[in-house]
This record gives structure tokens, C-alpha cells and sequence, in this order.
């Protein structure tokens, strides 16, 4: 059981916050946040900087008062959005980084706020009730460094990963871990190829109808006009009806074009948020089981050190083994406690995510389906 | 194919084109069924190579385009016909090459069949009748450059040695440049699709490629209902994959098809407009050697040598009935090519119609054939707890 460190506790409900949209300012971009009140008696507007999202996230690692925050999944912090960034910057961010004004990439930045004001420790931290409320930005002073900095700095350069487990229970999880991370991460970028073709194809058509448009000359708008109204009779010239057809043809590609559009759309926006968020969830939950090992490495080397200690140091040796078994114990606890909420968030996630990409797709599909079939109609019906 | 109502008879005649044998060369065997009595019988097959449509459309070129007839083209020999670009890897052996080549024989086949002037050619019976043809000679030029090259070799050498015509009927002016305008679009439309075939194709491959991903993590993944979830939409992806691919294939054969065909067709209608150009040349030239036949005489006369006399006389009698003919030649060349080229453009009107209607058929189907799959996952979907 974790020591509930009560720094305090939020004023906003978690499900009400919202990053409503990124403003540009110069080469920088401000979001828009919005949360409600628990009180109920109104709502905080507060802009926020990719920075005050880092210091966020800085205030969150240092927590070091709380026992065993290393074993806290965090809940993942997108990438900072960089504008007029060279394509392979904008790869990195991949879905985020798609979609009209940034739209993507807030509400990854909402799911992250979301994520963290309803995680039981990590919503009681200060700073994220300062974040949320302050008109004032929050300070940009460097956060002092906590021990899982400095912890995560000194194993930098060591090959832990690999390292065998003493619990088969964390074994098992980060092998299956690893697996899950390369695979979500794969989709992604699988499906992030799909979408970008999507693209391709609605502009080929939009370039295809108009090209068709064009096709039909100025002195000809009229005669099809005229023979639409069916005050031309069809005898003789049948360029009227191919000039119609003309039209007629482009409005059909035309269709084809919105079709690609609302397709990539909903890919973007249900499914593609997901497969990113699960990607970027897997990788946090990697990291966390990673500063576990490391841990263990720690107290394996502080074992070994007490038992082969001098007379003289043993006592002292003892103490740090003590300390580190404790530290291993608590952090473990917590990770186990993560790692079954993870498990099923995870799966929440990505039921939701594919829910509504279905229903979106069927909808699409069937309003597709419907302007297909008038469009064969109006076809069937030329020159009649 | 049901020849539509003309204001002439009413027949059958019901062309195909199946598969070729490979036998030594391609052969295609043409099944036909008709009530047209001109033919010995009601069915039959025969098997023709390649070389034996350029042959036949050879044949039919030298007999009536100069007459102003717009005699369809022949397919290209090779793949690269229209544009420089390739959709994809394709090499001759395919079998989308082949299929496409199929096609394109059909339609060439049926639209020489559906002009009521060439059906009545022997030559057109005898490539529907005969047993075994004897292989067409001098299809080089076809087989070589290719029918639209041979084409526009044909107008640049016309355009250098006439001189500009005075062109009394501003009919043709206008219907000479309509064509050549259309000519511009059409290439212009078939760049378009082709490049929207390429990037389906794409679309196919990259569905593909996602729908593997997804197995993975479906496999990989601990809770039953998503796992299993997961491997349904790697199903609904590997059909979307194939969906994706059939509809390219639509995209190609109803539309890059059509507009090959008719850019071809355009050549075969600017074709007969060189030949009514040529006509008038040659009535020109006429009328230039009659004068100076004329001018002769006149000399003769003044230079009193009575014995030239009677040649120069004869002379101008063989030119003044060649005047006269080649006059009449233009004005019935004039004439054909008027009434071909409202033919074709009522052709043209209907084929495009009945493409469009094709392919919007097969959107549709693709479009419901979507739906179901997305009605049978969304249960899934749900299902996941």
C-alpha cells in the first residue's frame, strides 16, 4: 500500500479538461486548456506552452517524498510540435502532427492531462492543480532534479534491459511488453501509411475533377444548361451531351474525393489517436518496468557488497542493503498495482478507439454508398 | 454486344474475344453469334493472331480513309502505348497485359463490326469467316512505331506539301480544332488516371502491410476479446486490401481504357480530315494544270503551230473532266466526313455513358461490399471487455 503523500488534492473534475486548440505565436505554439470545477461554479482558461507541459512533467518524475514513485506508469507527454519543421521532425510526431491546426496533437495533449488528473498519486501533485488553474504560467525555473533523474542518468550507459528477473510475474510483463511495443508501434506507422495514401488519392481526384471541369468550354456551360433543362432537343450534336457527361463526371470524382477525405479523417481521429497513444502507453509502461530492473541491479550490487564487506564496513553495508531492498520492495508493490490498471485501461483504450472508428466508418460508408447510387441514377438518366 | 436501334435494320451480331493459346504465337479464338444473313452461319469461331487485326485494319485504311472514312485504330503493340509512365511492374507476359490486350481487340473488333459501311466489307467477313488467314504482310509500321505515331507522321508530311486551304465550309475549321482540343484533354484526363490507378495500387499494398501489423499485435496481446477483436480486423483489412486492388483494376479498365481508346480514335478522325485535305489538294493541282494546259493552248495558237494544237486540246478535255471529278470527290469526301464525324461523336457520347455507368457500378458494389464488413466488426468491437 502506498503512503498517500497529500500535497492536496484537484479542484477540477479529470474528465472535463480540455485542450481546446493551439494558437500560433511567432514560431511557438499556445494551447487553450479548459477544466471545470468540482464546485461546479464555473471554469478555469489558462494558456499553456509545450515548456509548462515539460515542467509538468519534471514536477511529476520528482516526486520523491512518495515511496515507490518509480514504479508509476507516467502517463506520456507527446513530443514537442515544432512548426516549419523538416519532414523528418514531423515523421517523429507522426498522427499528432496530422489534421488541420494541430487539432490532433491537442487532444493527445487533453488524453495526457486527462491521464494524469485521474491517476490516484499523480493528481494529488501540486503543480498540476498550479498547471490547470494558474492565470499566471507556471514557473519555468528549472524544477530541482529528483532521484529519478539522477537515478535514470547513472544507468544510462549500462545495457540493464536484458537483465533476468527475480519474479516471474515481472518477467513475464516485460517480455510481453516488448513484444507489444514493437507491434503497436509497427501498426502505427503502418496505418500512418495508409492515411497519407488516403490523402494522395482524395487531391489526385480533386486535380482529376477539375481537369474534367475544364474540359467543358465557356460557350458550352450554357447549351448544357439548356440541355439539362431539357428545353434543347437531343438531334444531330451530341456535343451538349458530352459536355454534360463532363460535368457529370466530375461531380462523381468529386464524390470519390470526399470519400477519401472523411475516410482519412476518422482513421486520423479515432483510430490513429489510439494506435498512437497505445504506442506511446506501451513505451512509458517500458520505461517504468526498466527503472525497476535497474532496482533490482542496484540491490543485487548492494547485497553482494554487504556479504562481501569488511568486519569495519559491514554494518554500513548492511544499512544500504536494508535501504535498497525496502526501496525495491516499495517500487515493486507500486509497479504491480500499475501494471493491472494499466492492463485494463489498455484495453479500454482501444476498445473505444475502435468502436468509434467503426461506427464512423459505417456511417461514412453508407452516406458514400447513397450519393454513389444518385449519382447512377442521374447517369443512367442522361441523354433520355 | 447489342448494336443499338439505328434507323437501319435491327440485327445481332455478338462478338468475343476469349483468352489466347499460346500456339507458337498468341492465337485468340472469337466466338460470334448472329442473325445477320450476309454471314454462312448462325455461330462460329476462328482464331486470329495479333498481326492478323493490323492486318485487317491496314486493309480497311487503305480502302476507305481516303474516302473520309473514320476507320477505327487497332490496339498498340506494346503496353507503353499512351503514356511514358509504367503503372506498377508489368511485362508482357502478365496478366493484367494480357487481359488489357483482350479488351482492347474486343472493342476494336466490335467497333469495326458496328460501322455500318465497314460490316459490309469483304475483307471485314473474310477476318470473321475464314478458316485460316494468310499472315498480313507490311503491319510493320503498326507493330513498330505504333498506330498513333504512323498518324501524326502522316499530317506533318500532309501539312508540308499542301498549301493552306481556303476553307469555304467553316464547319470544318471549327470541328478540326474541337478535335484537336480534345485531343490535349483527353491526354491530360488519361495522365490523371493513370496516376489515380498508382496511388490505389498503393493503397492496396500499404492495407496490406497494416493488416499484418495488426495480426501481430492481436496475436501478442493478453486478453482474449481483444486479441481476438484485433485478428478480425486484420481480417477486414486483408479484404479491404483486395477491395482496394479490384477497384484499381476498375479505374484502369474502365477509364485509362476508354481514353486510350478514344485519343486512338481522335487520330482515326483527324486522319479523315488529312484525306479531305488531300482531296482538295489534288482538285487544286487540277485546276493549276488545266490553266496552264490552257496557257498552252494559247500559246500555240499565238505561235501559229497547228500540229501541237490538236494535243494541247486533248490536253485540256482530260483535265477539264479531272477538274470536274476531283471537285465531285471532294464534295462526296466532304460529305462522308461530315456525316462520320457526327457518328463518332454519337458513339463517343454513348460509350462514355455506358463506361461511366460501369464504373459506377462497381463503386457501388465495392462501397456496400464495405459496408457489411464494418456492420460484422463493429459486434466485435464491442464484444471487447
Amino acid at each position: 500500500m502506498m503512503e498517500e503523500a497529500r500535497e492536496g488534492s484537484l479542484s477540477v473534475s479529470a474528465q472535463t479538461i480540455r485542450v481546446t486548440e493551439a494558437v500560433r505565436d511567432g514560431d511557438a505554439l499556445t494551447f487553450i486548456v479548459i477544466s471545470q470545477k468540482l464546485s461546479g461554479s464555473g471554469e478555469y482558461h489558462v494558456a499553456r506552452t509545450h515548456e509548462d507541459f515539460q515542467w509538468l512533467q519534471q514536477c511529476l518524475f520528482s516526486q520523491e517524498v512518495v515511496p515507490g514513485i518509480l514504479g508509476v506508469i507516467f502517463p506520456p507527454l507527446p513530443a514537442k510540435p515544432q512548426l516549419n519543421a523538416p519532414a523528418k521532425v514531423l515523421k517523429q510526431l507522426g498522427f499528432l502532427a496530422m489534421g488541420e491546426d494541430w487539432r490532433m496533437y491537442c487532444m493527445a495533449l487533453e488524453t495526457y492531462l486527462q491521464q494524469v488528473a485521474a491517476h490516484t498519486t499523480l493528481s494529488k501533485n501540486k503543480c498540476l492543480e498550479n498547471f490547470l488553474t494558474s492565470s499566471e504560467p507556471p514557473g519555468r525555473q528549472r524544477v530541482r532534479k529528483g532521484i529519478f533523474n539522477r537515478l535514470s542518468q547513472a544507468m544510462e550507459g549500462m545495457r540493464k534491459e536484458g537483465h533476468k528477473d527475480v519474479d516471474d510475474f515481472f518477467q513475464t510483463e516485460r517480455d510481453n511488453n516488448l513484444t507489444l511495443t514493437g507491434c503497436s508501434k509497427s501498426a502505427t506507422e503502418r496505418f500512418i501509411d495508409v492515411v497519407l495514401t488516403e490523402q494522395k488519392l482524395a487531391v489526385a481526384c480533386g486535380h482529376f475533377s477539375t481537369a474534367l471541369h475544364l474540359c467543358v468550354e465557356q460557350e458550352e456551360d450554357s447549351a448544357v444548361l439548356a440541355f439539362s433543362n431539357g428545353s434543347v432537343p437531343m438531334i444531330k450534336n451530341y456535343r451538349p451531351l458530352h459536355a454534360l457527361i463532363c460535368v457529370k463526371l466530375s461531380e462523381v470524382i468529386d464524390s470519390i474525393k470526399r470519400n477519401f477525405e472523411s475516410v482519412a479523417e476518422n482513421n486520423l481521429s479515432t483510430l490513429g489517436l489510439g494506435l498512437d497513444l497505445e504506442s506511446r502507453c506501451q513505451e512509458a509502461e517500458k520505461e517504468m518496468l526498466y527503472r525497476r530492473t535497474c532496482k533490482l541491479v542496484e540491490l543485487e550490487t548492494a547485497s553482494r557488497n554487504a556479504e562481501r564487506a569488511k568486519p569495519v564496513k559491514k554494518a554500513a553495508m548492511d544499512e544500504l542493503k536494508v535501504a535498497a531492498e525496502k526501496e525495491f520492495d516499495h517500487v515493486s508493490g507500486v509497479a504491480k498495482q500499475e501494471i493491472a490498471r494499466f492492463h485494463s485501461t489498455h484495453v479500454e483504450l482501444l476498445r473505444q478507439a475502435l468502436i468509434l472508428w467503426c461506427e464512423k466508418q459505417l456511417e461514412t460508408a453508407r452516406d458514400t454508398s447513397f450519393r454513389y447510387s444518385q449519382h447512377l441514377q442521374a447517369f443512367k438518366g442522361l441523354g433520355e | 454486344m447489342q448494336l443499338e436501334e439505328e434507323v437501319e435494320d435491327k440485327f445481332e451480331l455478338n462478338i468475343s474475344i476469349t483468352n489466347p493459346e499460346k500456339v507458337g504465337e498468341f492465337h485468340y479464338i472469337s466466338p460470334f453469334s448472329t442473325t445477320l444473313p450476309m454471314f454462312r452461319s448462325k455461330t462460329f469461331t476462328v482464331r486470329r493472331r495479333f498481326s492478323d487485326f493490323l492486318g485487317l485494319y491496314e486493309k480497311l485504311s487503305d480502302k476507305h480513309t481516303p474516302n473520309g472514312y473514320i476507320v477505327p485504330p487497332p490496339p498498340e503493340k506494346s503496353i507503353m502505348g499512351m503514356t511514358k509512365v509504367k503503372v506498377g511492374k508489368e511485362d508482357n507476359s502478365s496478366a493484367e497485359f494480357v487481359e488489357r490486350r483482350r479488351a482492347a481487340l474486343e472493342r476494336y473488333l466490335q467497333r469495326v463490326v458496328f460501322h455500318p459501311s465497314l460490316l459490309q466489307d469483304p475483307d471485314v467477313r473474310e477476318f470473321l469467316e475464314r478458316d485460316d488467314m494468310p499472315r498480313a504482310h507490311n503491319t510493320q509500321a503498326l507493330s513498330g512505331a505504333g498506330f498513333l505515331k504512323m498518324i501524326n507522321r502522316a499530317t506533318d508530311s500532309l501539312s508540308k506539301m499542301t498549301i493552306k486551304m481556303n476553307e469555304s465550309d467553316v464547319w470544318f475549321e471549327e470541328k478540326l480544332q474541337e478535335v484537336e482540343a480534345e485531343d490535349q484533354q483527353l491526354r491530360k484526363l488519361h495522365i490523371m488516371v493513370d496516376s489515380l490507378v498508382g496511388h490505389r495500387k498503393e493503397l492496396s499494398v500499404n492495407t496490406g502491410g497494416f493488416a499484418k501489423s495488426v495480426a501481430m499485435l492481436g496475436s501478442s496481446e493478453d486478453n482474449t476479446a481483444l486479441s481476438r477483436a484485433l485478428s478480425q480486423l486484420a481480417e477486414v483489412e486483408d479484404k479491404m486490401e483486395q477491395l482496394h486492388q479490384e477497384q484499381a483494376a476498375s479505374d484502369s479498365f474502365c477509364f485509362a481504357e476508354l481514353l486510350a481508346d478514344y485519343i486512338r480514335l481522335l487520330g482515326s478522325v483527324r486522319a479523315s480530315f488529312d484525306q479531305r485535305m488531300k482531296t482538295w489538294q489534288r482538285w487544286q493541282d487540277a485546276q493549276n494544270m488545266l490553266q496552264k494546259k490552257r496557257e498552252t493552248e494559247a500559246k500555240l495558237l499565238w505561235a501559229n503551230k497547228p500540229d501541237k494544237l490538236q494535243q494541247a486540246k486533248d490536253d485540256i478535255t482530260e483535265w477539264e473532266a479531272k477538274v470536274t471529278q476531283y471537285e465531285r470527290d471532294f464534295d462526296r469526301v466532304s460529305a462522308t466526313v461530315r456525316k462520320e464525324v457526327l457518328r463518332f461523336e454519337k458513339e463517343k457520347a454513348c460509350d462514355f455513358k455506358k463506361q461511366i455507368i460501369k464504373y459506377l457500378e462497381s463503386l457501388l458494389q465495392s462501397q456496400q461490399q464495405l459496408i457489411k464488413y464494418w456492420e460484422a466488426f463493429l459486434p466485435e468491437a464491442k464484444a471487447i471487455a
